[in-house]
């Protein structure tokens, strides 16, 4: 099971990483969702797996490891909050900047860039 | 005390021109020459102290645990230096005050010299090496400051930038070898360096610690190949050149040689570096000097040369050649500031200083002449003048040592080659400018300039006479005194007389004047082989090489750093995969030996549409919705995860942050295209993919390797006491609203920050209203579908009660704020999707960024009122409570935290969604721009 897990988090942060390097915002923040993901497994399983053992007291004699779950849970909420930023940042960028590539300007074409506010 | 006030004087003298700047000129003189004159008699008051080989004191604590103290040292050095410094300096006041024109600002030129006395001042006194260090710059800009005086010019700020770049250079190379002294002694304090010699001497470091040492010493005495920038410095107005490049600033370097000397001096790599730099320059700068046109073109090559006398006196390690080395210091700086004012009263009053149109000026300013010829004579070492004096220990001297064997006979040789060009140079000074015929192409007639501007003059030519016929009563004490405290230990024998008897120094000097008369008088021969040669512009090449280097530095930088995101991201991923992976590399094997769990088929299931969805979100990235699908899959797998693997509070919060970041999402691909373009080249494709694959690799073989491993957790603690310390059963969520209650505190900050963030990016956006889908597709006609809104509006009450109970609940089981929030949220949320923001908004005007403030304030409230009962911050209390009908309850404090929790992620998500809705849909995009 832990090779199994490993394995999905490599790939995660592989597909993450892929689409962290694209040149356009959107699938950016979509790299950074997926590696978010991966990061919260990788937090997540450094308590060792589980099964059957919610650490919930007195529902089970062999109870998971609750502090990288509570460091992970407050982790997916900041996450949501660093996703919903940097998205709109590209929608601001989009609508200042008249594209929506990383660098603000598409490639060969400097004078795309217009006066930012 | 009174040391400091040496210090101090000049520092506030600095801002008595500026003070008296409306005052008459000579009143502004007056009143910037009393602070230094009051320094300087502070000085002479301790000389009978320092005379009998004493090194006075004051230490200034300031930051004692850095070694960094205000900490000045006044011995025989310090002393003969800051003699100089104030002496000449207030000469310089003095003729200043006549030589500055009624254009040029008096007191600007004043502050800059007071500034400059100040850092060398502070130079010479520090008995703290990072002090002097900081000094030491301090000369440099001050510097830089006066030689770019007349600004107007564009040699003078040539000149300037190109002191301060070759100094400055210099500055930071001595910086590196004091922080390495520092290093190797333990300690910045100049005492404790000087003892400390043999120490330095023998540790690795001496060679590298010795290059920088000398590099800063040699950029700052203009030594070749460093020299350069002197003769260009030469724009400055002449008092500064007086002062600065011939009495002072020029012998910094010569300072720091002698300062350091018992520290660093006495090896085979210091003799070899520094005699030999020395002779070269000594050699370079006076043959040069012979065809400088340029009165002070001939100074600054003459100073040249004298500054590698010194240099190569030092260089060659015996005791009698440090003496002599400190007797030239003092004796060419009278002869040449002297000249260099002589220099520029000809100019003043003649309006030139062109050598080729000065002639026969003996009948226009006979006194000028006398003393300009005294001086000139003095630095070509005529008898009865004190040039003559250390010339001749420096010539016994050169006999005197062995250094390089049997060839050591070349060193006498050189040096008297040396002093032929010296005297030759001085004739042409002496012969070219006061006789020679009458003057061509003048502006001006030439006169004798003021008694005053000439006084500084008469005064310092006194000196070289007095010290030439008197040595041992003028300078005997204070000589002495400088060698003791350069030496370190006993100062040897010597004899300051006129006359040693018949000797082959005295047969040296007799060579040296008869054969600069010889090449003086067939000077035209040798300018003609000279014009020859091919000429090197300085201070082109310097600024051509300058500008390569800003070249250069661009093009790497901009290779660095070309504004490209991917770039930067690539270069951060390559620094993981190094970082993470050669550990890993170091690893025998990845397995640590805990039992894996078994893997049965619903697992396999789970993992295989995980990978598939995340894969074919990487496949559909271009179709931007599809992706989004996508990656809803992948998170509800990681729920699903979350849920197998014992953790029902990080599958909830995940499941309900799905919803609302997807809706988030969506929302979004209306402002954005819906389709990527394709841009990146296949090469682009395969880097990016083999170093994603790289990275994915190296993270995957990390987390088997940390979950294969037994490990010992902290949480046994948590699980212990969470009931009978927290009074919750759910261990996590009492570690979020308990234990590590301050941590989520900053958390929901983070978060409402984070919203506020958004807020503020929405407001006055330039509004961006596509009419259609990405394909051309326009909106559907039908608004709010009706089946959505009946059934959203039945929901409400029922999300809304769920989130209660998920809320209550929390502290016993799966549940708690953050979950409760986001379940709040998202049955919010849907109203807005099935009914539109007015529908809302009219049922329910609430401004979301209050409820973000408010719950922060409820989880900060209650974290401060347990102050109230005298408890850290966040200090939970509960208590179990006996109520009819309900029975046994349990009142925690944790639960109003939680409830701030819940406030405030409610707040939060709404924040962001509700602004980024609003941009939507209450104005309906018609008709106004496509994509």
């Amino acid at each position: 099971m832990e090779s199994l897990l490993a394995g999905c988090i490599g790939f995660l942060t592989a597909c993450g990483v892929f689409l962290l390097l694209r040149g356009r915002t959107f699938p950016v923040v979509v790299g950074l969702t997926m590696l978010a993901y991966a990061v919260n497994l990788f937090l997540f399983s450094s308590g060792r797996l589980t099964l059957q053992g919610a650490a919930v007291l007195g529902t089970t004699d062999n109870y998971a490891d609750p502090l990288p779950q509570a460091l992970v849970l407050t982790a997916i909420v900041i996450g949501f909050a660093m996703t919903a930023y940097l998205v709109i940042l590209a929608i601001r960028a989009r609508a200042d900047l008249g594209n929506d590539h990383v660098d603000g300007k598409l490639p060969g074409n400097e004078n795309s860039r217009k006066e930012s506010r | 005390m009174t040391l400091l006030w040496i210090l101090l004087l000049p520092l506030l003298g600095s801002l008595v021109p500026v003070v008296t700047a409306n005052w008459r000129r000579s009143a502004c003189a007056m009143a910037t020459a009393i602070p230094p004159a009051i320094a300087l008699m502070i000085l002479l008051y301790h000389s009978s102290a320092v005379f009998a080989g004493e090194s006075l004191r004051y230490t200034l604590a300031w930051i004692p645990l850095l070694g960094l103290d205000i900490s000045i040292r006044l011995d025989g050095l310090a002393f003969l230096f800051s003699l100089l410094i104030l002496g000449i300096g207030l000469l310089i006041i003095l003729y200043a005050r006549y030589y500055l024109s009624e254009q040029d600002s008096m007191p600007r030129f004043y502050a800059y010299l007071m500034l400059f006395m100040t850092a060398m001042m502070g130079i010479v006194l520090s008995n703290n090496v990072l002090q002097l260090w900081l000094f030491w710059e301090l000369t440099s800009i001050s510097s830089f400051l006066l030689i770019s005086y007349w600004w107007h010019k564009s040699e003078a700020r040539r000149g300037a930038r190109m002191a301060l770049t070759v100094t400055g250079a210099g500055g930071l190379c001595l910086l590196a070898a004091l922080l390495l002294l520092g290093q190797i002694t333990g300690s910045y304090d100049l005492d404790v360096i000087l003892a400390s010699g043999a120490v330095i001497q023998q540790h690795g470091w001496y060679p590298l610690v010795l290059v920088l040492f000398l590099l800063g010493c040699f950029t700052k005495s203009a030594q070749f190949p460093f020299h350069f920038w002197l003769p260009n410095a030469m724009a400055a107005p002449t008092p500064v050149s007086a002062y600065l490049h011939s009495a002072t600033m020029v012998k910094a370097g010569i300072f720091l040689l002698a300062r350091f000397y018992p520290a660093m001096a006495g090896t085979d790599l210091w003799f070899l570096l520094v005699s030999i730099t020395g002779l070269t320059t000594l050699l370079v700068g006076a043959y040069l000097a012979l065809f400088k046109h340029d009165l002070k073109g001939l100074l600054a090559y003459s100073t040249i040369s004298h500054l590698g006398l010194i240099t190569l006196l030092f260089g060659m390690g015996t005791d009698l050649a440090a003496v002599a080395g400190v007797f030239h210091i003092i004796n060419h700086a009278t002869f040449k500031a002297s000249l260099f004012m002589a220099a520029g009263i000809i100019d003043h009053e003649s309006g030139s200083r062109d050598m080729r149109k000065l002639n026969g000026l003996w009948h226009f300013m006979p006194i000028t002449a006398t003393l300009a010829m005294v001086a000139a004579a003095a630095m070509a070492g005529v008898p009865l003048l004190n040039g003559f004096l250390s010339k001749e220990m420096f010539f016994a001297e050169t006999l005197h040592q062995h250094l390089l064997g049997s060839l050591s006979w070349i060193i006498p040789v050189l040096a008297t080659v040396a002093a032929i060009f010296s005297v030759a140079y001085s004739m042409r000074f002496i012969h070219d400018v006061f006789f020679n015929g009458k003057p061509k192409g003048l502006t001006k007639t030439p006169h004798e300039p003021p008694r005053y501007m000439r006084m500084p003059v008469e005064v310092l030519v006194v000196l070289c006479i007095l010290v030439g016929v008197a040595p041992g009563y003028i300078v005997g004490d204070l000589l002495y005194a400088a060698s003791l405290s350069v030496l370190g230990t006993a100062v040897p024998e010597y004899s300051l007389a006129i006359w040693h008897g018949l000797n082959l120094p005295l047969l040296m000097s007799v060579v040296a004047l008869a054969g600069g008369a010889l090449i003086y008088i067939n000077r035209k021969h040798l300018f003609d082989f000279q014009n020859t040669l091919p000429g090197v512009d300085a201070i082109n090449t310097f600024e051509a090489a300058m500008k390569m280097l800003a070249k250069r530095c661009q093009q790497i930088y901009s290779w660095l750093d070309n504004g490209s995101l991917q770039r930067y991201l690539v270069f951060l991923l390559m620094a993981i995969v190094v970082l993470a992976g050669l550990p890993l590399l170091q690893l025998d094997t990845l397995y640590g030996g805990r039992p894996e769990l078994p893997v049965d088929a619903v697992n396999a299931a789970g993992a295989a549409m995980l990978l598939i969805s995340a894969f074919a979100t990487v496949v559909f990235h271009r179709q931007r919705v599809v992706a989004l699908l996508m990656i809803s899959v992948v998170g509800l797998m990681v729920s699903i995860a979350f849920t197998r693997f014992s953790a029902p509070d990080l599958a909830l919060t995940q499941l309900s942050v799905e919803v609302v970041t997807i809706i988030l999402l969506m929302l979004a691909l209306f402002f954005l295209p819906h389709k990527t373009p394709k841009q990146s080249s296949p090469t682009r494709v395969i880097r990016d993919i083999s170093l994603a694959s790289m990275v994915g690799v190296v993270i995957g073989s990390i987390s088997y390797a940390i979950m294969t491993r037994p490990f010992n957790t902290i949480s046994d603690y948590f699980l212990a006491n969470a009931k009978t310390g927290g009074g919750g059963t759910n261990v996590v969520n009492v570690i979020l609203v308990d234990f590590r209650g301050f941590d989520t505190f900053g958390e929901i900050a983070v978060l409402g920050i984070a919203s506020l963030g958004i807020f503020k990016l929405l407001t006055r956006i330039p509004v961006f209203k596509p009419s259609s889908d990405g394909e051309g597709r326009p909106w559907a006609l039908e608004r709010h579908p009706v089946l959505l809104a009946t059934v959203s509006q039945g929901l409400l009450p029922l999300a809304l009660m769920v989130s209660v109970f998920i809320f209550f609940r929390g502290h016993n089981l799966p549940g708690g704020g953050f979950i409760a929030g986001l379940v709040t949220a998202v049955a919010l949320i849907l109203q807005y999707i099935a009914h539109g923001v007015e529908w809302v908004k009219s049922r329910m005007n609430i401004e979301y960024q209050r409820v973000v403030a408010v719950g922060l304030m409820v989880a900060l409230i209650t974290g401060v009122a347990s102050w109230l009962f005298n408890k850290p911050f966040l200090t939970s209390w509960f208590d179990y409570f006996d109520i009819p009908l309900l029975g046994k309850i349990e009142l925690a404090s944790a639960i109003a935290f939680d409830a701030g929790v819940y406030i405030t992620v409610v707040g939060s998500t709404l924040l962001i969604l509700a602004s980024l809705g609003k941009m939507t849909t209450s104005h309906r995009p018609v008709h106004t721009e496509t994509i």
